[in-house]
This record gives C-alpha cells, structure tokens and sequence, in this order.
C-alpha cells in the first residue's frame, strides 16, 4: 500500500499568510464596506446589495467609466503601434543602443505626481512654454484648463510622453532576441520589408506586446496621479476618470459604502478586461 | 544550375585590414562545379560560414569577384541571387502552416497557386513531410523544422545552389544520421550544386563527393575523400581528418632521404620541391606495422586504446608520439616494438606543405 502523506503542504503556509495579509483581508475589508451603511461612530448597518445596484444604475458611474475606456482605448491604440515603430527604428548594436535606450527610459524615472506637475506648468498658456508657444506665437486658443478637448489632448499626450517607452523598451528587447539568421532566411526567401515584420518580427515580439498591452492596460485604467494633479478632472468632469471618481466619493464625501460598491465593480472590469486581453493575444498557441 | 567561380576572393570584417591576419578569407580562387556535392570542412573559425554568406550575397567581400556562370553577381542582393541556404538553427516562420512555409519563397516571387501547390506536394513528398502540411510550423520538432528549412531551400526549381551551414548542429545524435542520408537522396534526385558546410569530418565524408578543406582563411585542399585520406596537401588536412590523424615526425633531408632522428625512413618517392623549410614525414596510423621484432624504428608502446573494430597502439619513438591502429592482436603496454612504416603511404612535408611525389612520377 501507498503511504499517503500531505504534510508537504505545510510548506504553503508562509505564501498563504503574505497573500492573506497583502490581497485578502484589505480586500475583505472594502466587500464588508460594500454591504454596510455607516453614519459614523463605528456603527454600521446591513445594506445587502443595494450600493452595488445604486452604483450600476447612476449615470454618474456610467460617465467616468465611459471616459475611462476611452481614455485606455486611445491609450492603447496610440502608445503599442508607435513604441513598437520606435523599437523598430533604433539601431542594434554600436554607440548610439545605450544613448536610445536611457533617453527612453527618463520619462518613466520620473516619479508620477511630478509628471502632472510638470505637464500642468508646460501647459499655461500665460507662463508654460507649450501653453504660451501654442497661444502666443501660433495663435491657436488654447487652454486646458477650460476646454475639455485641450484637456483631454494634453492627457493623453502626458501619458504617452511617459509610458510609450515602456513599450518601446518591451519590444526593442523582443526585437533584438531574434536570431539574424532569420533575417537572412528571409532575405534569400525573397521577403519584402512587411513580410519580414509579419512574418518574423511581429510573432517574435507577440511574448513581450502581450505584456506590453497588459501592463499599458492595467495601470491606464487604474490611472489616478498624473491626471488628477494635472487636470484634477476637470475642466468640469470632462477629465474624470473611474479613479478619480472613486476618490472624491471615498475621501470627498465619505461616501464609504458606495465607493466599496464602486471599486469591487471597477476591480471586476480591470480583471475581466485583462483575462480578455491574455486570453485572446494567446490563443493561437494553443492551436495545433 | 549554375557553375560557381570565386575569383580572387578577399574578405576582412575590418574596414581598413593592413596585414594578412586581419583578413577572414585570405585570398580564395575556387570553383564549384554545376551539380557537384560539397563539403565545405574546417574548424570553428576558419572561415566557412564567411566564404558560404559571401557566395548567398549576405556579405560583399572586401575584393575580387564572384561569378554564376560567368556572369558577375558580386554586387547583387541574395535574393537576385537565386541561391538558398539552409542556417544552423532552423528558420521556419512560426505562425504559418507547414505549407505556407514551403510556399513562402515561391509566392515572394508571385509564382501562381498552381506551381505553387505542385512544387510544395513534390518537396514534401521527398522530404517525407507530406501528413504535416497542414500543422502549423512552430508545432514541429527540431528535426522536423530543419527538414522544413531543407524544403523551402529546395523548393525553387531553379536553384544555383542550396547551401548548408552545419545544419545538423541542433538534431539529436540518432536523427543526425537519417537526415544525412536524406540530403544525400536529395542531391541524386534534384541534381542541384550543394555546399555543406561542416566542422565534422564524418559528416563532410559521407555528404560530399569533393571536399574544401579550408583553414585560416584559407583553401588547403579539394579532393574526394579517397584523396583527402591518403595524400593530405598539407599537415593540417592530415591531422584534422581520419581518427587518430597523421603521425607527423621532423626530419632531416639530405640528399633526397629522409632521416627521423638520424634514422632513414623510406619515402613513397623522390622529393619534388626543393626549398629548406622545416621537413616532417607524414603517415596515416592505418599504416603504420607494428611488429615484435622486425625492421623499422624501435619503439615504446605506452598505451592501447580498443575502440571496437580495431586498437590504436600509442608509443613513443626517439621521445616523439607515434600512432598506430591494429586489427587482431596488439602488444601490451610498456612493450618494446618496432615500427614500420608502409612505403608508398609515407609522405615527406615541407612547412606544411606536401613536398614528396609518389614513385613513377607525379600525380
């Protein structure tokens, strides 16, 4: 007879107790918000499920997560083809590798408050340089801080000015992992420029873009920092995104139940949308 | 089908080369017959794969020419070229079919679905990759895409010439040797020049009906293998082929006779060029006679190695090692014997270079 012996389990325990004390319990904490009402004093009131259907059911919600997926939308549809274009134009080998690849990498250094910062000073239009250039020498009004297009332009071009290195670093590194010999296989097969990156370039790159769209996915949707110091939502909403939503529900007004609701909601569609992601970038592997 | 001349070939990775050893080619003049099976054989660094991306149009040699068939390609790209070569690691393109694959170089060149699809059925069925048409390439095992590689290198039917750059690196051992025979099958049926590049002889004797054997940048010698074991050109040929190599002994010359320490060795014939480099005496161990006592040079053996078929006897004359293989019986070690070398197989080598002639004149 075969001992059975499931002692080695207990060699789990320490990843459990850090994934406990990490993911689980702060995270329990905001699903024992989300079905309580509380008017302070540490007293608190069943609510079932009702914060989650108030929240589904407010246009307020519904706007914010509009302006989110557009905001990701533009995001993603900006930042993978042109950091993959990047990737693709800088040289392989010689002086000129390092010099790319640390002038690519600054904007990402930069801690994210200070990029909104600075964003938000280089587009006054009385004393930012872009602000003044833009207003005073071309003569094209504008003013992010009352137009909601220049808001939204400038936010999208902060964020690709910071993270569209990411993914040119992400598929330089891709790139570079090619062999040379496939470059001379399809040389002498005849291949033209596209058929090449078709062909060789782009399912080579397809481990690390995977990435790329998931990490550019993830923390776009979860933005917060950068547009909040920048634009801090406005001018009116027109800036509001879920986080900054979520924000001013939890710490403006204290709405802690409802904000619960919000962000078990908002984790739910950050998670799907990337199973969504990885499931659909990685299903021809699994083709035969 | 083309015949291939390499004229005055020299090739340097530097852009301003001032002597002969910053050159990777040396200076080459070869040619490569239409139809012909090459083996392209020398050790890592020789400049083997420099001379094969040179003849595909990967590389531009630094000077002379290259010519198909009398007609200058120097210059052009390798897809003017109309040559294929199979790499190292198999390229297959990942996410087509096996079919695509071996279409790819064919549609590149706007062939119609009809050619297309009798010349892939063809291929396939040679390379015996027929039932795996349809999976999709990256699915396949390393043996498998390297066949694929062979195909697409194959599949034009105009081909100058398919070139192989040690392509049987990545297969495992028991496969290495069907693919071998494969390539040998391949050659008979499709009557294309190929150039198999290779730092291992038996690979190199088995493929090639002649064989370059190339070292520092250099040609040493071209022969049939026959050639290439039994009159190396050069000492180097001699050690790098045949297993032990070539005994190679200094010695003295005087008078047309070879002493190896003051012994007189027999040589296959009159020495031809006269010139006071360094002089060795060349012989194979396979002729080599090892007797208790007899003529020849007397010996020491120090160590006997059985390796199957036959026993190589180590031992050591005047201080200098001298191999020997053996078939049947052999001494022990610490044996006193003597060595005689066969006649007709001892060669005399001047710098390097062969320098004795065979008896009844030249070859």
């Amino acid at each position: 007879m075969k001992t059975q012996n499931q002692r080695a389990w207990f060699f789990v325990t320490p990843v459990l107790l850090l994934v406990a004390f990490n993911a689980l319990i702060p995270m329990m904490t905001v699903v024992n918000y989300s079905v309580q009402e509380t008017f302070g004093d540490n007293l608190f009131f069943w609510q079932g499920l009702d914060w989650f259907e108030q929240v589904l059911r407010s246009e307020r919600f519904h706007n914010a997560l509009g302006r989110q997926f557009l905001f990701t939308f533009l995001i993603l549809i900006i930042e993978v083809p042109l950091g993959v274009a990047i990737a693709l134009s800088m040289p392989k080998k010689g002086f000129w590798v390092p010099f790319c690849l640390v002038t690519m990498a600054l904007p990402m250094l930069i801690p994210w408050n200070v990029v909104g910062a600075m964003w938000n000073i280089f587009t006054l239009p009385d004393i930012g340089l872009l602000g003044y250039f833009l207003n005073h020498t071309l003569g094209i009004s504008y003013d992010m801080t009352q137009n909601p297009i220049a808001a939204w332009v400038t936010i999208i071009v902060m964020d690709v000015w910071h993270w569209t290195s990411l993914v040119v670093l992400l598929a330089y590194a891709g790139l570079v992992s090619i062999p040379n010999a496939y470059y001379q296989a399809a040389e002498i097969d005849g291949a033209s420029r596209w058929a090449v990156f078709r062909f060789i370039q782009l399912p080579k790159m397809k481990t690390v873009l995977t990435i790329a769209v998931l990490l550019r996915f993830m923390d776009s949707f979860n933005i917060y920092t950068e547009p909040f110091v920048l634009t801090g939502g406005g001018p009116g909403n027109s800036t509001t995104l879920l986080s900054i939503d979520l924000v001013k529900i939890a710490l403006g007004q204290f709405d802690l139940g409802p904000a619960a609701a919000m962000s078990l909601i908002y984790f739910a569609i950050t998670l799907f949308a990337s199973w969504l992601f990885y499931t659909l970038m990685t299903m021809n592997d699994n083709k035969s | 089908m083309a015949q291939i001349k390499l004229s005055n070939l020299r090739h340097s990775y530097q852009p301003n080369p001032a002597s002969d050893a910053d050159y990777a080619l040396k200076k080459i003049d070869l040619t490569w017959d239409d139809g012909g099976a090459y083996a392209l054989l020398g050790p890592s660094g020789c400049g083997k794969s420099t001379l094969l991306n040179i003849i595909s149009g990967l590389l531009v040699p630094s000077e002379g020419k290259i010519l198909f068939n009398d007609q200058d390609v120097t210059s052009l790209p390798p897809a003017k070229r109309n040559i294929a070569q199979v790499f190292q690691f198999p390229v297959i393109y990942d996410t087509m079919t096996v079919y695509d694959n071996l279409a790819f170089p064919l549609r590149n060149r706007g062939r119609d679905e009809d050619t297309v699809k009798r010349r892939v059925a063809a291929i396939a069925e040679m390379l015996e990759v027929t039932d795996m048409l349809k999976v999709r390439a990256a699915n396949l095992s390393p043996d498998n895409k390297q066949k694929i590689s062979m195909g697409r290198g194959l599949i034009r039917e105009d081909v100058n010439v398919v070139m192989f750059d040690e392509p049987l690196t990545v297969i495992d051992p028991h496969l290495k040797w069907k693919l071998r025979s494969k390539l040998k099958e391949l050659h008979q049926r499709v009557r294309a020049t190929m150039i198999y590049v290779t730092h291992d002889q038996t690979e190199a004797l088995t493929f090639a009906d002649q064989v370059v054997v190339m070292q520092d940048g250099e040609v040493v010698q071209i022969g049939t293998p026959v050639d290439l074991f039994e009159r190396p050109a050069h000492t180097f040929v001699g050690h790098f082929i045949g297993s032990p190599g070539m005994n190679v002994l200094p010695c003295d010359v005087q008078n047309g006779a070879a002493f190896f320490r003051g012994e007189r060795v027999a040589l296959e014939g009159p020495v031809a060029t006269a010139g006071d480099g360094a002089a060795e005496i060349g012989v194979r161990p396979e002729f080599v006679k090892v007797s208790a006592g007899g003529a020849g040079i007397a010996a020491k053996v120090r160590k006997v190695a059985d390796i199957g078929r036959h026993k190589v006897v180590e031992a050591v004359a005047h201080d200098m090692r001298i191999n020997a293989i053996l078939e049947g019986e052999a001494p022990n070690a610490g044996d006193d014997v003597m060595l005689d070398f066969k006649q007709s197989q001892t060669r005399l080598y001047k710098d390097g270079w062969l320098a004795s002639q065979p008896e009844g004149g030249a070859r």
